[in-house]
């Protein structure tokens, strides 16, 4: 239990005097760990391998990212550990089936998957929107399991922005610090200068209802940053906005997270955004973890087909033999023939990504010579969608179709109806369970 | 030039053309307000201004007499009769409206939170008892307050009424009366501003630390505000003028304003009294909307919520 907390000990002393970073280290039981690494961490760091051990994940208390200006005072970043969580809604199937995880403090941190997969409700659960039917959620070392929403340190911007339509821009953003009885000319000063660190200064006397949707955005962002909460919790704020507008505040997003060094909990069902904007993705599917990693992981290793195929990846065969006899490489029997692998894994399916394959044109003559060269398959080109950087394939194998991506380096690309062979690399073939 | 001057001509002759077609349309509701509303409403308030003939009838000269009779100016000298008869249809409105709001406000929540089956059904129990008649209903409150009844033996047993004593005539029976009788007026506009409550809000109130109270009062309430002043504008203007309740269970000491009016065209016989008194009644009404316009608008962010 950490010696100060936000909301319960709401007397505006309290928030004049901002905390030093590590002031809110957790008594004893767990190691103090820096973890400002963790942002930006490449693929190799393999974060991933915290999968699982979820429970005894350090409680590090840290400034979080660097940032280059931090216009906002720093403050510690907090960390999350759910255990065992279940949620179920009257009859219906559960929507959370024992969800275990383990965020780290300042991290960029997504829920991605369908519709009906659970994130919303995992994310409603950390705000205490929604009760536990099992399980138990601490944030900041503190356990919250049973402390109603307004007496957690934890704010989120809605989806529908949820923006109060009866106050101006300047009550919207002064409102959780009046809940939170701060006194009204520190109040002023913050609502200020967090109107003009998010850039919208000009607006502040306005209705919200005369704003833009993009300026909504901006100020329920504003709205629940302004009470400097432990954590930031996000129900896919960007999903009302259009492409244009939808890129340009995700990147505005991101820099403000790592500027902030906050820990903040993102959910969205478009993995592209996940990819582009996280630390770390939590994939679920109907209430359950799929995988946690990297975007990288979970897009260059999926744990399995669902991961995959929500990936956008549709490469996935059945492989139906396999052949350990060779020491340097294993031979893998699928519908497209058989394929040399050096590492593939122990799964069912094999899955080829289609910008790891390459397509060599090659004349009719030498067509019978397949045999003779290694993971070379042969097919005839189905369909080609020209992108300019790229081209996106569909080349039919052995009467199955395989996605190809090739990148436009200027040589020639191949037409449709060409006899090609789609060249895979050992390195790259890997398998996955069901 | 001369293609400008027809493009003119025929674009006044489809303005005459469809002004006589709205016209057409709408004659037949205006004459309707003129002949039943405007002019029988003129002829009222020159009532006022005329002088009381021996018979009740108005007559000339133009005086302001009925004025000075209804400010308590009688022949026996000045009395507070009808100033506290505007005082109690005042106090009586004020109170019964406060009442009306703290029941029906918990209703209608229940209401638009019970099962989607079950919301016509209690509904419909709020408005059923307004299909029967305003005075038999009256009248059945009557049997309930009588002398003798288990609600005036309990009464007595507390020692709020004297022995054998009925609950009515009073203003507490007024009161009762009126709360009864406009509940379903409060009900429904304010089910209808549950019923569409952006729950999101409420949530949001709540994430930004406001405790159950305060979501309540910050993120609840300003959203049923239009249905609270629109329910308020329903209930408190013809309980300003309610003239049954007052008359069954009011007796002597319970009068309003609507029975002081009525009176003076019936029994009393002082048709520019009574029309004075209509005009005080309308007066104190657009002041009430008046007011509650400006509560609305101050309450609802500078937006217009009632009317």
């Amino acid at each position: 239990m950490s010696a100060v907390d936000g909301k319960d000990a709401g007397t505006p002393e309290q928030h004049t005097t901002r905390k030093p970073a590590g002031a809110r280290a957790p008594g004893g039981t767990h190691a103090s760990e820096s973890v400002s690494e963790h942002v930006g961490e490449s693929f190799d760091d393999n974060a991933g391998e915290n999968l699982g051990d979820t429970v005894n994940e350090s409680v590090g208390e840290s400034q979080g990212a660097n940032a280059d200006q931090p216009a906002l005072p720093r403050r510690a970043a907090s960390s999350i550990q759910l255990k065992g969580l279940h949620k179920r809604f009257g009859n219906e199937v559960a929507a959370l089936d024992g969800v275990d995880l383990s965020i780290q403090p300042g991290e960029f941190f997504t829920l991605l998957g369908p519709s009906g997969c659970g994130k919303t409700t995992l994310l409603r659960i950390l705000a205490g929107l929604e009760a536990l039917d099992e399980g138990q959620v601490v944030i900041g070392g503190r356990d919250v399991t049973e402390v109603p929403p307004h007496q957690r340190s934890v704010n989120t911007v809605f989806q529908s922005y949820a923006l109060f339509p009866h106050l101006s821009v300047r009550d919207n953003l002064a409102f959780g610090l009046k809940m939170r009885a701060v006194a009204s000319r520190e109040r002023e000063v913050r609502v200020a200068e967090m109107a003009e660190f998010i850039k919208l200064g000009s607006l502040i006397d306005r209705r919200v209802d005369q704003l833009s949707g993009g300026q909504r955005q901006r100020i329920a962002l504003a709205r629940a940053l302004v009470c400097e909460p432990d954590v930031l919790l996000l129900d896919e704020p960007l999903s009302a906005l259009d492409a244009g507008l939808r890129s340009q505040i995700q990147i505005e997003l991101l820099r403000l997270q790592k500027r902030l060094g906050m820990t903040f909990v993102f959910v969205t069902h478009d993995q592209q955004e996940a990819m582009v904007m996280s630390d770390r993705i939590a994939v679920l599917d109907s209430g359950s973890l799929q995988q946690v990693g990297s975007p990288r992981e979970i897009y260059e290793r999926p744990a399995n087909a669902f991961v995959a195929r929500f990936m956008g990846h549709a490469n996935l065969f059945d492989v139906t033999a396999r052949d350990d006899s060779r020491s340097d490489a294993i031979r893998l029997t699928t519908p497209l023939g058989v394929l040399t692998a050096q590492a593939p894994g122990t799964g069912s399916l094999l899955l080829l990504r289609p910008e790891t394959l390459d397509l060599r044109r090659r004349p009719a003559s030498e067509f019978e010579r397949h045999d003779v060269l290694e993971n070379h398959l042969p097919g005839r080109v189905q369909e080609r969608l020209y992108r300019g950087s790229h081209a996106e394939y569909r080349v039919e194998v052995a009467g199955v179709s395989v996605q190809v991506v090739v990148n436009n380096r200027g040589g020639q690309l191949p037409e449709v109806g060409d006899q090609v062979d789609v060249v895979v690399a050992a390195q790259d073939l890997i398998t996955l369970g069901e | 030039m001369a293609y400008h001057a027809t493009l003119a001509t025929a674009r006044s002759r489809a303005v005459v053309a469809e002004s006589r077609h709205l016209l057409l349309t709408v004659a037949p509701g205006a004459l309707w307000i003129i002949v039943f509303l405007v002019l029988p409403s003129l002829y009222l308030m020159s009532v006022a201004f005329m002088t009381n003939g021996p018979y009740g009838l108005p007559e000339m000269p133009l005086s302001l007499t009925s004025f000075q009779q209804l400010a308590g100016q009688g022949f026996l000298g000045w009395s507070p009769g009808n100033l506290m008869t505007l005082g109690r249809s005042l106090w009586q409105t004020v109170l019964s409206t406060v009442l009306v709001v703290l029941v029906a406000y918990p209703i209608a929540y229940y209401i638009s939170q019970s099962d989607q089956r079950w919301r016509p059904i209690m509904l419909l129990a709020v408005v059923v008892p307004s299909w029967t008649n305003q005075v038999i209903r009256t009248f059945g409150w009557m049997n309930l307050l009588a002398p003798g009844t288990p609600l005036a033996e309990l009464a007595e047993a507390m020692g709020m009424i004297a022995p054998n004593m009925g609950l009515y005539p009073s203003n507490f029976a007024v009161t009762l009366g009126l709360v009864y009788n406009f509940l379903p007026f409060m009900v429904l506009p304010l089910y209808a501003a549950f019923e569409k409550l952006n729950l999101s809000l409420v949530e949001a109130a709540q994430d930004l630390y406001a405790s159950p109270l305060k979501a309540f009062w910050h993120a609840v309430f300003p959203q049923t505000l239009p249905g609270l002043l629109a329910g308020v504008v329903l209930v408190a203007i013809p309980a300003f003028g309610m003239y049954v309740i007052p008359e069954l269970l009011g007796g002597g000491k319970g009068m309003m304003l609507g029975n002081l009016v009525a009176n003076q065209f019936a029994g009393s016989a002082n048709w520019p009294l009574g029309a004075a008194g209509a005009i005080l009644m309308l007066i104190a009404t657009f002041i009430g909307l008046y007011a509650m316009r400006r509560i609305g608008k101050r309450l609802g962010g500078g937006e217009e919520v009632v009317i």
